[in-house]
């Protein structure tokens, strides 16, 4: 009896195991063309997030990240203590919240603007001037707004001084830095925001509007009822991607604009430039601790946004 | 009669508004350029202007004058841009092509172990252990070219393209007996081309204008890239005297002790962005393209 079992237990292993080897076989090939991604995958996304155990380590370079005692849940307990954590995340969070605001509504409401336009040339000209920022980088948008700021020579100064007022050294103006980094946010990213929202707006077709503008509804009308819901899955999904990034700081803005002014962390101090001067600094394990926390809270955030939107709107969820 | 008036109106207002817009994204970049034309000595006593009230090449002069760093920078850009690209693109199209086959039995899997790096990763202090004390990929061209090889959203973008060809082109392919790469070089790859164009800008575009890189892994200034040397001279007067220091015997000593400082910040602005400012807005369109299908299809 026991026998039987057995053997028909190695025939059907024999026949697993032929079919998935016809299955390797039969695949093989495109499996070679995915290797070289594969290969980078595993040594430079993967590996990393097993390196993410020296957050419970107290790493010492010369030990090594294996070599390194375990120190449980210290280096949190550290940061969490810290005055860093809440300042930190407030504004990163804070930001991130402001950024997705502004960029879906200036993004809309500038492609409906654009849709009015008519002529080709026109079109064209202002899409280009509003996508230029895009192809900068952000060294450079940090000269830009340092020729506006600048204290003695900025341009900004200058417009001050033309109406009498005086001068203000902008980069010790603790109060100005949450203006001036959303407005250089939204001048870098508002053209290829609002072209996406535009070629949404040209996929429309057009006897939708002939319709409604038969019907009685006015330009207004038109846009409330079919220029917006044909953004919508548009605007849905980039605010969802947006949400997953909401604990993620844009690098170079936070850390070139302010031109890493120490003065000005309070306001202008991030999550991803907190640990790139943790790195700096050589404080591992901490660093590596607050860079898991981010990530962690980041992932939590964009699989229960993606649960709430798969409930509301099930064709926008991302996955 | 009175309806057409009034239609035309509102379009003025929105043209009124866009020459506005237009003019807040080009007149800060005009300040940008017109800095870099304009005299040290009116720069630092009437400040920044849109307009330089005169000419002067001197900035340019003392860049190209004074040029090994910057040449030595620009070889360094243009190699890891290039190159990187051309190998990122090659990647990311070979592992985006199987994964537009539904006939793929691994499909599923590869797609989890690309995709699930966009939701979840290990973060800069492991990544930069690996990086620098593992691989020792620190100060080498790999450091440009290796870790940023794959980018799951461009694979998405690929993919998405990939998926849109005719499956009967390839089935009719296998039956002649082509293999799988002959295939994907041979048929795929030839009517893919607009989405090559999309994401190779994309990459390339991310590659020229990288300093971060540079920032994290570099501390050999034989291998900066022209972004981070820009970076590095936004606050170091001294970099600029070092610089006037090092100039060539042919260019007499006044010059060198009243050296353009400010202008030249600049004009070495204008140097790093010009190439990439004056290709973009033609390939704009292949821009918001790739975005969009990205953004959708994510």
């Amino acid at each position: 009896m026991s026998d039987d079992i057995t053997k028909k237990d190695k025939n059907m292993k024999m026949g697993n195991k032929r079919r998935s080897k016809r299955k390797f076989k039969n695949n093989m090939e495109l499996l070679v063309l995915t290797l070289p991604a594969v290969i980078f995958y595993l040594i430079f996304m993967y590996t990393p997030m097993f390196g993410l155990v020296i957050a419970f380590k107290d790493y010492k370079a010369p030990k090594g990240i294996l070599g390194s005692a375990w120190c449980g849940l210290k280096n949190f307990e550290f940061f969490f203590g810290s005055q860093d954590a809440f300042r930190i995340s407030r504004n990163t969070v804070g930001f991130a919240l402001l950024f997705i605001a502004i960029n879906l509504i200036t993004g809309i409401v500038v492609a409906l603007l654009l849709y009015e336009v008519k002529s080709q040339r026109a079109l064209k000209f202002y899409q280009t001037t509003m996508l230029l920022p895009r192809f900068l980088s952000w060294v450079i948008v940090g000269f830009i707004t340092y020729t506006l700021l600048s204290p003695s020579m900025g341009i900004l100064n200058k417009i001050i001084e033309l109406f009498g007022g005086e001068g203000v050294d902008w980069y010790t103006q603790i109060k100005a830095w949450p203006f001036i980094l959303v407005i250089t946010n939204t001048w870098k990213v508002l053209g290829l925001n609002c072209i996406m929202y535009y070629a949404a707006l040209m996929g429309v077709d057009k006897a939708l509007y002939e319709a409604a503008s038969i019907d009685g509804a006015n330009r207004f009308k038109q846009i409330l009822h079919v220029s917006l819901p044909s953004v919508k899955p548009l605007a849905i999904v980039l605010t969802l991607l947006a949400f997953g990034n909401i604990f993620r700081g844009d690098f170079g803005l936070f850390y070139i604009i302010p031109r890493d002014i120490g003065l000005l962390y309070p306001v202008t101090d991030v999550i991803d430039t907190y640990v790139y001067r943790g790195l700096r600094t050589g404080s591992l394990s901490t660093t590596a601790a607050v860079g898991l926390f981010q990530s962690i809270v980041g992932f939590v955030m964009i699989m229960s946004m993606n649960a709430i939107v798969r409930k509301v709107e099930p064709d926008s969820a991302l996955y | 009669m009175i309806k057409k008036r009034k239609k035309v109106d509102y379009r003025v207002f929105i043209d009124i508004y866009f020459i506005i817009t237009s003019l807040l994204f080009l007149i800060p970049f005009l300040i940008v350029v017109s800095a870099s034309f304009t005299g040290e000595k009116e720069l630092v006593t009437k400040g920044f202007s849109v307009i330089p009230s005169k000419i002067d090449f001197t900035a340019y002069k003392y860049a190209f004058s004074n040029s090994q760093e910057i040449i030595r920078a620009y070889i360094v850009t243009i190699t890891q841009a290039f190159v990187g690209t051309f190998i990122s693109v090659l990647v990311m199209a070979l592992c985006a092509y199987p994964l537009s086959r539904k006939d793929f039995a691994y499909r599923k899997v590869i797609s989890f172990l690309v995709f699930f790096t966009m939701l979840f990763n290990g973060g800069l202090v492991p990544t930069y252990l690996l990086n620098y004390k593992y691989l020792h990929l620190g100060n080498t061209m790999w450091i440009y070219i290796l870790p940023t090889m794959c980018n799951a959203f461009h694979i998405i973008i690929l993919r998405t393209f990939f998926q849109g060809l005719p499956i009967s082109l390839v089935e009719s392919a296998k039956i002649d007996g082509a293999s799988e790469l002959r295939i994907f070089f041979k048929l795929i790859l030839p009517l893919s081309k607009p989405v090559l164009a999309t994401v190779s800008l994309l990459t390339l575009l991310a590659k020229w204008n990288d300093w971060y890189t540079s920032l994290i892994y570099i501390t050999d200034d034989k291998l900066y890239t022209l972004q981070f040397l820009l970076k590095r001279i936004l606050n170091e007067a001294e970099f600029l005297r070092q610089m006037a220091t090092e100039a060539p015997p042919g260019i007499d000593l006044t010059a060198i002790q009243n050296a353009p400082a400010e202008s030249l910040k600049f004009a070495m602005c204008i140097i790093a962005a010009g190439p990439m400012l004056l290709i973009f807005p033609f390939f704009q369109k292949h821009f918001a393209k790739g975005m969009t299908v990205g953004a959708v299809k994510g």
